[in-house]
């Protein structure tokens, strides 16, 4: 990487001592992290080249993220070295990180819900004026300026509160590059949003990267692997397996590489009976949000929801679900009109619904696995006399965790301390417990391996066989186009078609989205 | 498929869980530690010991047993992530209007509604039942109005305090039937300190073992992810605020029937002392995390240190200076533990 006119610099000028130009802006060598019970990382390295995207993979729980936050100065190594352009670094705070340059987009999002899109992006290094108090108006065009330059259109002064997930990614992903900073980490970041922001994102990084910029790029999705990414790694276990360029090798290397065997099938779809309507939804409104949406689903069979970010998917679910009751419309399950004011009402018919965000309506982040499986059988089920059955419910979470192969050193650590795609695994869990008769999935596979994606799909089909009616809404095309049954295409709130499986192709879709 | 299998998730996830040593023992250790404490300069300042001695024990774990019933409600309240400052003012409001209905007939001086000689469960019920009201007006305003519990309960506090004046023109009442007295003195003197305990091994097993208890973390973690679960999140959080209310009027059952007296300023600051106790008892007031017995323990050290103090004869002044601090290092050093355990290694 070092050019032609350095190299003359650095001889002509040995007089002088110089700094020694440096083949990799960021060296992670011999990293070891121990928590109580794992050991995330063993004897683990990582070499990124300046201008260059380096993709990092592996299964769930294999150390990505920790490897991250110890390099932006999250956690310290028990062991090992952090080399920055060349040069041995003691990161002891994300300050620390942040003014050695070095920035960071984290899996779970971390902006300040109540304060405006400006306010999070610049907070602490908010521009001021001869008083010392903060300039808004400098710091709105600042804002303005950044979002010009990555071409975002978002309102500065906005609430982030009010931005859909999607948005909030992308202040995330402002804010980042605002640091103006050398290393630029990227944990899982297009895991929450749609393939037109995940372009627009792309953009971004190869305009980053022509700046010299060193990326590393977490993502449990091939297709990013070989659109952006120049070189790569693969941990499994805590473990460094191997580094390379991701023009030398294939999908299927690469899966053997993280799980040490091959994926036979992606999207295990099976032709299953499909029995009666067991849900059926006529002219379902919330006002203001989604209107005369209808559709029904069958026993066996699974409904995708396409469309783009903020289509109106996920409100459908959610009223679906007695989150946010309807204002008018007819649910009707079994035949039977049902009226669904609350999360309990809809449980109590049988529905399950794993919801789009995992933070924020998902996890009991204090409480520990266990707790966090069962809380939505407690109600009737392994209930006596007003005592949970501790024991029994020990049994099946313990089951169905072994069966998402959750990775966690016992029943009892907090979900807090499980990686993301982990997480993921006990909510599915969850709902899978109630034993539903219609299982409602927003992004079911989010933040999750390639390996254990086949196994969710494979449990997904297996439930369809059951004669489950299952509703999935998922921004991963593939994944609708492979699973579904039927796919329903919704458009700024209105159900804009409906398509069946053999007529359903990416471009049929977009069109739909997008009208 | 065999490698896998071989390198994890399913190994490790059937390992024997290794079980962290529970927090209730490190605040256990600060009770002995403080205690030993008071016992060094005991022997050193005052010349004689201050375990050693029934009575003074007696004494600490009664005081202890009125904050401790209460404190065992706030803590359920915190746990949902909510906070309750009307305690001791509810104390007081119970205190007065069950104190009325608890006079005996030979008592000079009769308050209305001048019914007397009831038996001692009539006027435990009243009080009961004005306490569990006034928790329920809290968890109304909280649930329906959506106000913030702080603000809610703070109403309540002053509220509260303004109807135990109001309801005998500021006289205290005393002159309590010999039954109802019982509640404060039965059992060789030990009745208050067996209903606190009676109450803290029962909501004890509520909390950890019931759906009621699984529900009260829930919401207190995540309210959101709660409501997605089926929970009913206004009705739990009413039920919630109720018990605390429940509470506070036994502690004013147990308290009025101890001294034999109940006035309008009785039970002043005791909302801040359960609150002490739960926080130093390691109950997280950012909602879903802690456990009745941390509050027990939490309460003991309150109680410790308060006749610790008394007993080297320190300053009244001092004594609150000191127990200020002691409570912001508790907290302290709870949350730095938590952090530790789930960030920053
Ligand atoms: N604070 C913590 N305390 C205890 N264990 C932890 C903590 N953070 C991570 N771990 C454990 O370390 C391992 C690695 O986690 P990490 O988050 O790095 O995985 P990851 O590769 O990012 O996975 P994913 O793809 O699911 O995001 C996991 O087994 C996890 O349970
Ligand atoms: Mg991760």
């Amino acid at each position: 990487m070092v050019n032609a006119s350095q190299v003359e610099a650095v001889s002509s000028s040995s007089a002088i001592p110089q700094v020694k130009p440096y083949e990799y802006v960021l060296e992670v060598v011999n990293a070891r992290k121990e928590f109580p019970g794992v050991v995330a990382l063993d004897n683990v390295s990582l070499k990124v080249r300046p201008g260059t995207v380096h993709a990092l993979m592996g299964e769930n729980g294999a150390g990505k993220s920790t490897l991250m936050k110890i390099i932006a100065g999250i956690y310290h190594p028990d062991a090992g070295e952090i080399r920055l352009r060349g040069e041995a670094v003691h990161l002891a705070t994300p300050l620390a990180a942040q003014e050695a340059g070095i920035a960071m987009i984290h899996q779970e999002l971390l902006l300040m819900n109540s304060m405006t899109v400006a306010e999070n992006i610049w907070i602490r290094r908010e521009p001021r004026n001869a008083f010392g108090l903060v300039n808004h108006a400098q710091m709105h065009q600042m804002t303005t300026e950044l979002f010009d330059r990555l071409n975002i259109t978002l309102d500065p002064d906005a609430e982030v509160s009010e931005l859909s997930v999607a948005n909030r990614q992308m202040v995330e992903i402002a804010k980042a590059v605002s640091f103006n900073s050398d290393v630029l980490i990227m944990d899982e970041p297009t895991s929450a949003i749609t393939e037109k922001e995940v372009a627009h994102l792309f953009e971004i990084i190869r305009g980053l990267r022509e700046r010299g910029i060193g990326i590393v790029y977490i993502t449990h999705k091939m297709n990013e692997l070989f659109e952006i990414a120049d070189e790569f790694s693969v941990f499994r276990d805590g473990h460094y397996i191997a580094t390379h360029l991701s023009s030398e090798v294939t999908r299927d290397d690469i899966i053997q590489m993280m799980v040490g065997r091959e994926i036979t099938q992606m999207f295990p779809k099976e032709e299953v009976e499909i029995g009666d309507v067991v849900l059926s939804v006529k002219n379902l409104t919330l006002e203001g949000v989604f209107h005369d949406v209808s559709f029904d689903v069958r026993a066996g069979e699974i409904l995708g929801f396409a469309g783009l970010v903020g289509s109106g998917r996920s409100n459908v679910a959610e009223t679906l679900f007695g989150v946010t009751p309807a204002t008018s419309g007819t649910i009707e399950i079994n035949g039977k009109k049902a009226s669904i004011q609350t999360s309990h009402d809809a449980i109590k018919l049988g529905m399950a619904f794993l919801t789009e965000d995992r933070k924020e309506t998902g996890c009991f982040l204090p409480l520990d696995i266990q707790e966090n499986a069962q809380m939505a059988v407690i109600h009737d089920d392994f209930v006596k006399y007003g005592f949970v059955q501790e024991a029994k419910l020990e049994k099946v979470c313990l089951e169905i965790s072994q069966k998402l192969r959750v990775k966690t050193p016992n029943m009892h650590e907090c979900i807090e301390n499980l990686s993301g795609g982990n997480q993921q695994k006990v909510l599915i869990g969850r709902w899978l417990l109630t034993n539903p008769k219609i299982l409602i999935l927003d992004e079911p596979t989010r933040g999750i391996d390639v390996g254990a994606k086949a196994e969710i799909h494979s449990l997904i089909t297996q439930l369809a066989h059951n004669g489950v009616a299952v509703i999935m809404i998922s921004s991963e095309m593939p994944e609708v186009l492979g699973m579904s049954d039927r796919v329903l295409v919704m458009h700024e709130g209105h159900c804009t078609g409906i398509l069946d499986r053999a007529d359903a192709d990416q471009v049929k879709v977009m069109d739909l989205a997008a009208q | 498929m065999t490698t896998r299998t071989a390198t994890a998730p399913n190994a490790t996830l059937a390992a024997p869980s290794k079980k962290r040593l529970p927090q209730e023992i490190s605040i256990l250790l600060v009770l002995f530690g403080i205690a030993a404490f008071f016992e060094v300069l005991g022997w050193f300042l005052v010349g004689q010991s201050f375990l050693g001695n029934m009575s003074r024990l007696q004494i600490i774990i009664l005081q202890v047993s009125v904050i401790g019933i209460i404190a065992v409600g706030v803590t359920q309240v915190i746990i949902t992530g909510g906070i309750d400052l009307s305690s001791g003012s509810v104390v007081a409001m119970s205190g007065m209007v069950a104190a009325t209905f608890a006079q005996d007939a030979n008592w000079p001086k009769i308050i209305h509604p001048a019914l007397v000689d009831l038996p001692w469960f009539i006027p435990l019920a009243v009080g009961l039942a004005v306490g569990a009201a006034a928790g329920f007006v809290n968890g109304w305003l909280i649930t329906k109005t959506k106000i913030p519990p702080f603000i809610a309960t703070l109403g309540m506090m002053v509220s509260a305090r303004g109807v135990a004046r109001w309801y005998t023109d500021g006289s205290p009442v005393s002159g309590f039937t010999e039954s109802f007295a019982m509640l404060g003195n039965g059992m060789g003197r030990w009745a208050p300190v067996v209903i606190f305990l009676v109450v803290a091994v029962v909501f004890h097993v509520v909390m950890r073992y019931t759906r009621f208890g699984k529900f009260t973390y829930a919401i207190g973690a995540n309210p959101q992810a709660a409501r997605v679960s089926g929970i009913n999140i206004e009705t739990h959080l009413i039920k919630v605020y109720m018990i605390a209310g429940l509470l506070a009027g036994l502690a004013a059952m147990v308290a009025i029937a101890r001294i034999k007296t109940a006035q309008a300023g009785m039970g002043l600051m005791y909302e801040l002392d359960a609150i002490a106790a739960a926080v130093i008892g390691g109950v997280s007031l950012s909602g879903g995390r802690g456990r009745i017995t941390g509050t027990v323990i939490g309460a003991l050290i309150l109680g410790v240190m308060l006749s610790g103090f008394t007993f080297l004869r320190v300053d009244a002044y001092y004594q609150d200076i000191i127990k200020g601090a002691i409570i912001v290092v508790a907290v302290v050093v709870d949350m730095h533990r938590q952090n530790k355990r789930s960030k920053k290694t």
